[in-house]
């Protein structure tokens, strides 16, 4: 069997050489142009004049197009058709692409950019969210809500409450390799594109679209990314649209590459969220009713925004069963980067807002803030109606309340955490460490300790239940070789080494026989974004289906060939037992060839069970749910509020693991990006909407020392209840929420500076974690 | 400008090369050598490192985007296409990466494993230092250092032992007499001397001495730089002159080789440079350029200040010398005439008192919010003399010239240093930037002073010397 092994990536030694290639390592045909956007450096406002003929006269341009050069659809968003490639007339941010110049070389093209002579008659922008709520700035006509029980009442009732506001911040993605796109025409008026993106089908859609041709005219081919991260689901089409439109406009292949700059400055980001909350609460620390208000700030365009605020709802409970509870969203419209994509999809935000009340809860009642998780846990799925809590805690709910039901409708079926959490405590040492943080704590003035306490919930499927689909197309070869190829995307995740090692184990073959090939739309059509966690989850069934076809097809003629039954043919270590027969697969495959036996298939598949409304708010919207726990212990400063990671332990649930080694990759990663988030990764704007973060020069990624010092993490051993591929399950969003539990510690080390609530906004960078302890120092 | 040197073992002529044109854009676009990566073209990712050894034997990890091609003259330079052995066998570290799954999406890991090899040549296993500018979003870095331990211990493959000289001293001449004998835009004295008359003589040149700044006036601000005079050769703008009366520094310096002198004499100086940057940027970087370059946030300045150096300037045979707080006369301003250039920093011998404190959104490559230089001196319980100054604080570095006098003459005692904190509010308006609020950066200053206080009471005071 080649699943459940600790395999390297398929590509490890083509990475350590420098020969795994990416869209820009591609060999260009001669004659290739590179193109380059001027952009918009206003944030709102028409366009009075442009003049580009400096820009034409400059050295090197061939082309030089706008709004008015573009024959088809002028449109690069998702789904919304509010998302011009070029301003058509008026501007919405800073950053937007204005006009294209074409030039024999990048450099020349980004030289070129800079000639235009543009004039943009300012207005006011919107970039706040303040000043979007006043002047009613907003995607759909009004906040959506989900709600159960009466959470007002709730709260009105509870013998404790508390409540606050959280600012938290947005994320740029910086994947390694920028965005970036190579569009070769062909015979015929076709055009072959290969782009960096998650989203092969819907380059090709949109080139279609451009181009004014059908679907079939286009090409697309992914062979890998240089990191995604949701980063590279929708933000790519500009380029790929602009390659298409250039190269059919002079004949010539065209590719565009964003430098990082433009590139951080014109691509969306993660979601910046303003969260209040109210909460009321028992004495036990049961809570008896929440209200949340979630802001958006969405930035210019729709995006993927609608679904991005959806799960942010979706995982306002993260883990906690909340009796009484209302969600309302508010996805506003503002003069900055349409905010897109950005791994857990809104997940995250809403999980940080139910964490805030948590650790809230915990200080106001003086309680150890993972005792008072577990308190508020959905009940494990034997113990359903009888939540372990404490024998003392008086039963504030109605026995009758079953306590596993999710704020919209969903059973958690498999709540794995109460004894996910039991575990790590203990390998983690979390009590000693507790009483040793405190005696630090209590013997050190300037430098504080502190331990934070996450555990994840995250549900895995698509919101949108059309896109729970994918396909897969296998060859084998008639010397047994395999040819391997599915709808899914490679952005570092290891999806294709782990589907790879599923088609292996479904033909009983080494990995090395099986050829992993390049997303293509020509080979696999219509498929889902590489996202939502769901690549080998999909993609791993949808090759299974295909394998198991071709083997079904060649058991059935073996049987008959070797005169035995269809169930006594076997697949395994590379050969083929058909009976008392026995042969290598290789041979197996030339005498099905032989006999006419089709040795190529499509597999396909669609996640069974999940049934979503999202304007109602009910539903099954996930096939199931990945766990996860994590404990962080920091130390700070309190001079300054510089911190660091000092250790993190996880446990982490990925079902039957696929690749152990791979999982793991990703939970390390995961959480050490998802600690960035919320502590030195911070955007700023200016009061013009100009982003003066734009390069990893002022922008700031957990280098290498900020990881933890001491890192264990670990799988849960266990396995899918529901039948994914293996029994595994998605690992590819839910470790990065694992990052919260650096920022409660840090909330708990400034709450050791005084007294108060810390109300610790994200980022957490030394100055808002310095700002937090003047607060408790000052006793405001 | 023509050039020669080794390009993974083989000799590489070039002739009438642009001045400007960086390495990495050769590699890629000129050389069909993909492997090296752009991730950001300014030198803070490091997806472009490649390997290079001087003249010296030295073999340094640097950041091939802002590298342009003159600078190699004359240098062996390995990149990733390199690193494995001819007969295709893996580096120790590339094995490594593979064995430790140290690669996710790959893009970042020619830059690590560049970085790693030639740690792992000069036998550097502080790996948190040596991997500080490489930046990798997808693994966390955790299994890169597993690999980067592992290999630690391997032999380095005989094609990396590389020795000097690595292109014949005539060919060389050759070169430079080509170099000389063509109206050029770009030169690269052999000396001092020959500089200083260059200079003077074409005042309106631009002096690029490690192109860690420079190299970001081209790729990013798209300038033409006119005529370019590298500074590289001059191998007497190096020299380290340590006397009993003190420590005379080249201007061409690096700040690799700075961190090493620091060590002995002002060990807090040389960790605030572990923190400057990363290694691949202290390779090139420079401590004139860092001087002349006049940044408020740069970090040398608040340490030398507070070091009460000496800046040694020339112009022709004319030399000068003066305070280096005297040199920076406002922002974008300094005390420099046309064609002048920094020569040498002296630093006066002295017991070390020093500390630095540089304060920022991340702790390793980043760009100081504050960097704070202390030099308190204390005989009998009593400051006997202050020497405090500041970058991010002011539009130039700046003394803390109220807070120096509020403490000499005083007892050292914690009244004293909170009766003094109160002059930072005379002796700075800071600004408010995308790396701190203008009310931050005073408050973070008025605390290093209490910082410097408790440490010299043996208090611990830094996050970073503390385990797990």
């Amino acid at each position: 069997m080649s699943v459940s092994r600790s395999l390297p990536h398929d590509a490890a030694a083509l990475h350590v050489t420098g020969a795994a290639r990416y869209v820009d390592d591609i060999p260009t045909p001669r004659g290739t142009l590179h193109l380059a956007f001027g952009l918009s450096d206003t944030a709102r406002g028409t366009i009075a004049a442009l003049d580009l003929e400096p820009v034409r006269a400059a050295p090197g341009v061939v082309a030089v197009l706008t709004a008015a050069d573009l024959p088809f659809a002028n449109d690069v968003s998702p789904s919304a058709h509010d998302e011009p490639l070029l301003a058509t007339g008026t501007v919405h941010y800073v950053g937007q692409p204005v006009f294209l110049v074409v030039a024999d070389s990048h450099l020349a093209a980004r030289r070129a950019v800079r000639a235009a002579v543009m004039r943009i008659d300012a207005e006011v922008p919107i970039l706040t969210i303040d000043q979007a709520m006043a002047e009613n700035s907003r995607f759909e006509e009004g906040p959506r809500i989900y709600a159960r029980g009466d959470a007002a009442r709730a709260i009105a009732d509870a013998p404790r409450r508390v409540e606050g506001t959280l600012e938290l911040g947005g994320q740029e993605h910086f994947y390694l390799e920028g965005q970036a796109a190579l569009a070769v025409p062909q015979e015929g008026g076709d055009m072959l594109v290969h782009s960096s993106t998650q989203h092969p089908t819907e380059i090709q859609h949109k080139v279609a679209e451009a181009l004014g041709v059908p679907m079939h005219g286009v090409r697309v081919e992914t062979r890998r990314m240089g990191g995604g991260f949701g980063g590279k689901e929708s933000q790519g089409n500009a380029l790929a649209v602009a390659c298409a439109v250039a190269a059919r406009a002079t004949g010539r292949a065209c590719k565009m590459r964003y430098d990082r700059d433009d590139d951080m400055v014109i691509t969306g980001k993660r979601h910046d969220f303003r969260i209040t909350y109210r909460a009321g609460f028992d004495e036990e620390g049961l809570l008896r009713g929440v209200d949340f208000v979630q802001y958006a700030r969405c930035g210019w365009a729709q995006d993927l925004s609608l679904p991005v605020a959806d799960r942010a709802m979706l995982h306002a409970d993260n883990a906690y069963f909340l009796p009484n509870v209302r969600i309302e969203s508010h996805r506003l419209k503002t003069n900055t980067q349409s905010a897109t994509a950005y791994r857990g999809f809104g997940g995250p935000q809403g999980m940080v807002g139910i964490e805030r009340v948590m650790d809230h809860v915990a200080h106001d009642l003086g309680m150890d803030p993972v005792e008072l998780r577990r308190r508020n846990y959905y009940d494990a799925p034997t113990e359903r109606g009888a939540a372990p809590r404490s024998a003392a805690a008086p039963r504030s709910i109605s026995d009758e309340m079953k306590r596993d039901l999710t704020p919209y409708g969903q059973r958690v079926e498999d709540f794995e955490l109460h004894g996910m959490t039991a575990a790590l405590l203990r390998s983690s040492g979390y009590e000693a460490r507790r009483v040793a943080v405190a005696a630090w704590n209590a013997e050190h003035s300037a430098i504080k300790k502190g331990l934070g306490f996450a555990p994840i919930k995250f549900g895995i499927s698509f919101t949108l239940t059309h896109l729970n689909q994918a396909g897969a197309l296998v060859h084998v070869y008639q010397d047994g070789s395999v040819h391997l190829n599915h709808g899914g995307t490679e952005m570092g995740q290891g999806l294709f080494q782990k589907v790879a090692q599923v088609a292996a184990s479904r033909f009983g073959l080494p990995l090395e026989m099986v050829k992993i090939t390049a997303t293509d739309t020509a080979k696999v059509p219509n498929t889902s974004a590489t996202a939502a966690s769901s690549g080998s989850d999909l993609n791993g069934m949808a090759v299974k289906a295909a394998c198991d076809t071709i083997r079904a097809r060649m058991a059935a003629f073996l049987a008959e060939r070797h005169q035995c039954d269809v169930a006594q043919v076997r697949f395994d270590g590379g050969r083929v037992y058909a009976g008392a027969t026995e042969m290598s697969f290789a041979e197996a495959a030339k005498r099905a060839y032989e006999g006419r036996v089709s040795l190529s298939a499509t597999g396909f598949y669609k996640t069974p069970k999940v049934a979503w409304d999202r304007i109602r708010g009910e539903g099954r919207p996930f096939f199931y749910f990945a766990y996860g726990c994590a404990l962080t212990e920091v130390i700070v400063d309190t001079r300054t509020g510089e911190n660091r990671i000092l250790r993190a332990d996880i446990l982490h649930d990925a079902g039957a693991s696929l690749n152990p080694a791979l999982d793991i990759g990703q939970i390390e990663g995961g959480y050490v990006q998802g600690a960035g988030w919320l502590t030195t990764e911070e955007l700023v704007w200016d009061d013009l909407g100009r982003l003066r973060t734009h390069a990893p020069s002022t922008y700031k990624i957990p280098a290498c020392s900020d990881r933890p010092e001491v890192f264990n993490v670990t799988l849960w051993d266990g396995q899918n209840r529901e039948e994914t591929i293996y029994r595994s399950k998605a690992v590819g969003e839910p470790p990065f929420m694992l990052g919260i539990s650096a920022w409660l510690a840090l909330s708990d080390a400034v709450a050791a500076c005084g007294a108060g609530y810390p109300a610790l906004d994200a980022p957490a960078t030394a100055e808002r974690v310095w700002a937090a302890i003047r607060r408790r120092q000052d006793g405001v | 400008m023509d050039i020669t040197f080794l390009l993974n073992g083989e000799t590489v002529h070039l002739a009438s090369v642009d001045p400007t044109q960086t390495l990495l854009d050769w590699l890629r676009e000129e050389r069909g050598l993909t492997g090296t990566k752009e991730g950001c073209n300014e030198g803070d990712c490091g997806a472009c490192t490649v390997m290079v050894t001087d003249s010296a034997g030295d073999a340094r990890a640097l950041n091939a985007c802002i590298l342009f091609l003159p600078q190699l003259n004359g240098k062996s330079l390995h990149t990733v296409e390199g690193l494995a052995a001819p007969d295709g066998t893996l580096h120790p570290v590339q094995q490594a990466m593979v064995d430790h799954h140290g690669a996710q999406c790959g893009f970042c890991t020619p830059g690590f494993v560049m970085s790693m090899a030639t740690a792992h040549l000069n036998g550097d296993t502080d790996f948190d230092t040596a991997l500080a500018g490489n930046l990798c979003r997808c693994t966390g870095y955790a299994p890169i250092v597993r690999a980067a331990r592992a290999a630690a211990d391997q032999p380095v493959p005989p094609h990396l032992r590389v020795t000097p000289p690595f292109i014949s001293s005539q060919m060389l001449r050759e070169v430079a007499a080509d170099r000389e004998a063509e109206p050029s835009l770009s030169h690269a004295p052999q000396t001092a001397d020959a500089l200083a008359a260059l200079y003077a003589a074409n005042p309106d040149s631009t002096l690029v001495a490690g192109a860690t700044d420079v190299g970001l006036w081209v790729t990013k601000q798209m300038r033409d730089l006119g005529t370019v005079i590298f500074l590289g050769q001059c191998a007497d703008l190096k020299t380290i002159d340590s006397t009993d009366s003190g420590i005379r520094l080249g201007a061409m310096i690096d700040m690799e080789t700075l961190r090493a002198a620091m060590a002995g004499p002002h060990p807090s100086y040389a960790e605030m440079i572990r923190r400057y940057a990363s290694v691949q940027v202290r390779n090139a970087a420079t401590l004139g350029g860092n001087i002349a370059n006049g940044s408020p946030i740069g970090d040398n300045p608040p340490a030398l200040i507070a070091l009460g150096a000496t800046l040694h300037l020339r112009r022709g045979d004319s030399r000068r010398a003066l305070p280096i707080e005297a040199f920076f006369l406002d922002y974008g301003k300094q005390d420099r005439a046309p064609g002048e250039f920094v020569e040498a920093v002296t630093i006066p011998r002295q017991a070390d008192r020093l500390k630095c404190y540089k304060l920022s959104k991340r702790f390793d490559q980043d760009i100081s919010a504050v960097c704070g230089g202390f030099n308190i001196t204390v005989s009998d319980g009593t400051v006997t003399a202050a020497r405090i100054a500041f970058g991010g604080m002011a539009a130039t570095p700046k003394r803390a010239a109220t807070v120096e006098a509020a403490l000499t003459g005083q007892p050292w005692t914690a009244a004293t240093v909170a009766a003094a904190q109160a002059g930072f509010d005379t002796d700075f308006t800071p600004i408010d930037d995308m790396r701190a609020s203008a009310h931050y950066r005073l408050e973070t200053a008025r605390a290093m002073l209490q910082r410097y206080f408790a440490e010299d009471m043996c208090e611990p005071t830094s996050v970073l010397e503390v385990r797990a």
